[in-house]
């Protein structure tokens, strides 16, 4: 059998490779070390179309990595859709600041951009964006080029 | 249980029955076993012999019958009676049964290790005294696989020893070994029985060295004791069976021909 | 003709009521296993030393599968990548297959057969040559002593070889991808890092190797003991081992991406 000793050398060996993968896979390659750990505070925006948005996307000022979605829910009594940003305590907003659901390149992943206004007062916890712009649907776009070429065309009949 | 010398049993099988689903292995056995005697039970293999030695361990629970070691129900007994119980039997299995990942000291100090709160300078000391007892303390360090049939089964037989038990079973201990080891065997059994004051039955098919060694015998064929006594009462039994076991005759009570077809009939019948 | 077929339909029906009752009795060996734990978690050496033979010498299989597993994606996720002008997404394409779904279900697969089969092998063994009984004799609980142990240094095990097959693959992927084809280290890593989410993804993954390891683990010590005291018995639970544990690795990782994955 073999030697007590050298027996636990490669057993604990073994299982500090592995807890070292793991932390490898956490911290490199995925996202632990950047976000999860930071305080958050909460704050509500309404849209009328979130297009592709999804729970953790990314929420972006300056195309920093402000914040991420914590929830999006929909309001039966406005019809619009309610979504819930999480953003990192160490960044403070104005009252005025604004959103919009933009995209990642052409036909990348949506995230919501904030872009701050001018107001002294800052966001508190549970706060509500007053301003705010939905997303681009690809088929509102088309229609409305055909409409404006059409109109334009009306124009250039007349 | 109060101790009578004149009847001072062991072990008391009283009327057990016991079976698979596929066929009854024993019916209605009852034989009881003396303190102090080294006894056998014989008979041919599938007779039910080595089935009585797990009914006796516990291993097993009769269907019909009582099993009694020391006076006490062995069926009966609680989780840690049975263990209490077994910590004072030792059982030799056919081939050893060592534990092949460690050595022969440690197979031999296993359940001292287990059982009891012994310091290691105490379990050394006694582990190799006793395979110094069976003659193999020069061996402790090998491991199972470097042993020889003979060696092995003498590892296992100290180590069956190691907590000094009062009650040891040998299954097959004779199986399968040279003269030499054949006859070591039978000395040790002899010799560890009257040293430690036990009580051994020995579960064998090997007459020569059975009778050689035994105080009394029990013979079993299908299921049920067809005769008992002395190694010099069978010898001289004129009991067809025994007579045919004891010599070793080819036909006799156990027909020498497995049942088939007429002979005739089978040479000459056309192939189909 | 018709009795041929009525044969077989009680065949079948044979078969599946014997495979109900042995998965009965492989239920009930697994709770007899876990009542029976308490000694070998305060005899730790027990577990350590099984940990040794499931996992220590897995390592060498799940390092190199691993790397060329993640050597291979990275070379055929560039391939399809690069048609779109993605390819700087290809870290994110090597990590996240490796941690979702490659890294616990082929490392799960390889413990199966190289750890799975060796435990199954080496309880029927010891029921072969009557070790178990001996011990149980010997007032020693085999089930406590050399079940309990196995079981629970493959479920320890699972997970951490599953972790390292994964980080074997992302370095692997690394390796191909920047410094062999050329794409920019810089994006490999840091848009995988975007998009791997510990909770989402690298903690499913691990719960999903820690599903694995029993399922394995429980399958090899069961067919173990189980197996019929004989030289085919023994190699028949190996067989079956390794062929059940496969296919139950699969339909566990279908249901665990279904219920994990759903709407992502």
């Amino acid at each position: 059998m073999m030697k007590r000793k050298a027996l636990d050398v490669w057993v604990g060996t073994f299982v500090a490779i592995g807890l070292g993968a793991l932390l490898f896979l956490a911290l490199k390659v995925g996202n632990l070390a950047s976000f999860s750990a930071a305080e958050t505070y909460l704050v509500r925006a309404d849209f009328d179309n979130i297009g592709g948005l999804k729970k953790r996307a990314p929420v972006k000022s300056a195309g920093v990595v402000v914040g991420r979605v914590e929830a999006i829910d929909f309001d039966a009594h406005t019809y619009e859709a309610t979504v819930a940003l999480s953003i990192d305590k160490r960044y403070e907003f104005p009252k005025d600041t604004s959103a919009k659901i933009l995209t990642a390149g052409l036909l990348g992943e949506q995230y919501v951009g904030l872009a701050a206004g001018g107001d002294a007062v800052k966001l508190k916890n549970g706060d509500k964006l007053k301003i705010t712009q939905s997303a681009i649907v690809l088929e509102n776009l088309i229609s409305q080029f055909l409409f404006n070429r059409a109109a334009d065309g009306n124009k250039d009949n007349k | 249980m109060p101790t009578n010398p004149a009847t001072d049993n062991v072990v008391e099988v009283d009327k057990v029955s016991f079976g698979y689903d596929s066929r009854q292995v024993l019916r209605g056995v009852s034989l009881a076993i003396r303190r102090g005697q080294v006894v056998a039970i014989m008979g041919l293999s599938g007779c039910g012999k080595t089935t009585l030695l797990r009914l006796i361990g516990g291993a097993l629970r009769p269907s019909q019958g009582e099993v009694r070691v020391e006076g006490r129900a062995v069926a009966g007994l609680t989780h840690e009676e049975r263990v209490a119980l077994r910590r004072k039997m030792g059982m030799l299995f056919q081939f050893g049964a060592l534990f092949t990942d460690m050595s022969c000291y440690d197979n031999v100090a296993f359940q001292m290790r287990e059982h009891t709160d012994m310091s290691e300078e105490l379990i050394d000391d006694l582990v190799l005294m006793k395979l110094q007892a069976v003659g193999l303390r020069g061996a402790h360090r090998l491991m199972p696989s470097e042993l020889s049939g003979g060696m092995a089964r003498r590892v296992a037989l100290a180590r069956t020893i190691a907590l000094d038990p009062m009650l040891i079973m040998y299954d097959e201990p004779f199986t399968g070994l040279d003269p030499v080891s054949m006859g070591v065997i039978g000395q040790l059994i002899r010799r560890l029985n009257d040293a430690l004051g036990a009580t051994s039955i020995i579960v064998t098919h090997d007459v020569a060295e059975a009778l050689k060694l035994v105080d009394y015998v029990h013979f079993m064929s299908d299921g049920v004791i067809i005769a008992q006594g002395t190694p010099e009462e069978l010898r001289t039994s004129d009991k067809p069976y025994v007579h045919q076991f004891v010599h070793g005759q080819m036909d006799g009570p156990i027909p020498f021909h497995y049942p088939a077809t007429d002979y005739a009939r089978d040479l000459y019948a056309t192939d189909a | 003709m018709k009795t041929a077929v009525i044969d077989f339909l009680e065949n079948l029906g044979g078969r599946a009521t014997s495979s109900i009752h042995r998965l009965g009795f492989a239920s009930r060996f697994l709770l007899l296993t876990l009542q029976n734990s308490g000694m070998c978690f305060r005899r730790f050496s027990l577990i350590a030393r099984e940990i040794y033979f499931a996992g220590v010498l897995s390592l060498i299989i799940i390092l190199v599968s691993g790397l060329f597993v993640g050597m291979v994606l990275g070379l055929q996720g560039y391939d399809t990548l690069v048609r779109y002008g993605s390819s700087s997404a290809l870290g994110v394409l090597v990590a996240l297959s490796l941690v979702r779904e490659l890294g616990p279900v082929v490392a799960g697969l390889l413990f199966a057969s190289r750890a799975g089969s060796a435990i199954t092998a080496e309880i029927g063994l010891m029921k072969a040559t009557e070790q178990l009984a001996a011990m149980e004799m010997m007032a020693v609980d085999p089930v406590a002593r050399v079940i309990a142990p196995r079981f629970w240094a493959g479920v320890i095990s699972m997970p951490l070889l599953a972790a390292m097959f994964s980080a074997m693959g992302v370095f692997g992927g690394y390796l191909v991808g920047v410094r062999l084809i050329g794409v920019d280290e810089g994006s490999f890593w840091s848009q995988m890092q975007d998009a791997v989410d510990f909770k989402e993804d690298i903690l499913n993954g691990v719960i999903k190797s820690v599903v694995f390891g029993i399922a394995v683990t429980w399958i090899a010590v069961f067919e173990g003991y189980d197996a019929a005291p004989t030289a085919e018995g023994v190699s028949g639970a190996t067989t079956r081992t390794v062929v059940t544990s496969s296919l139950a690795i699969l339909a566990l990782d279908f249901m665990l991406t279904a219920f994990m994955f759903r709407g992502a």
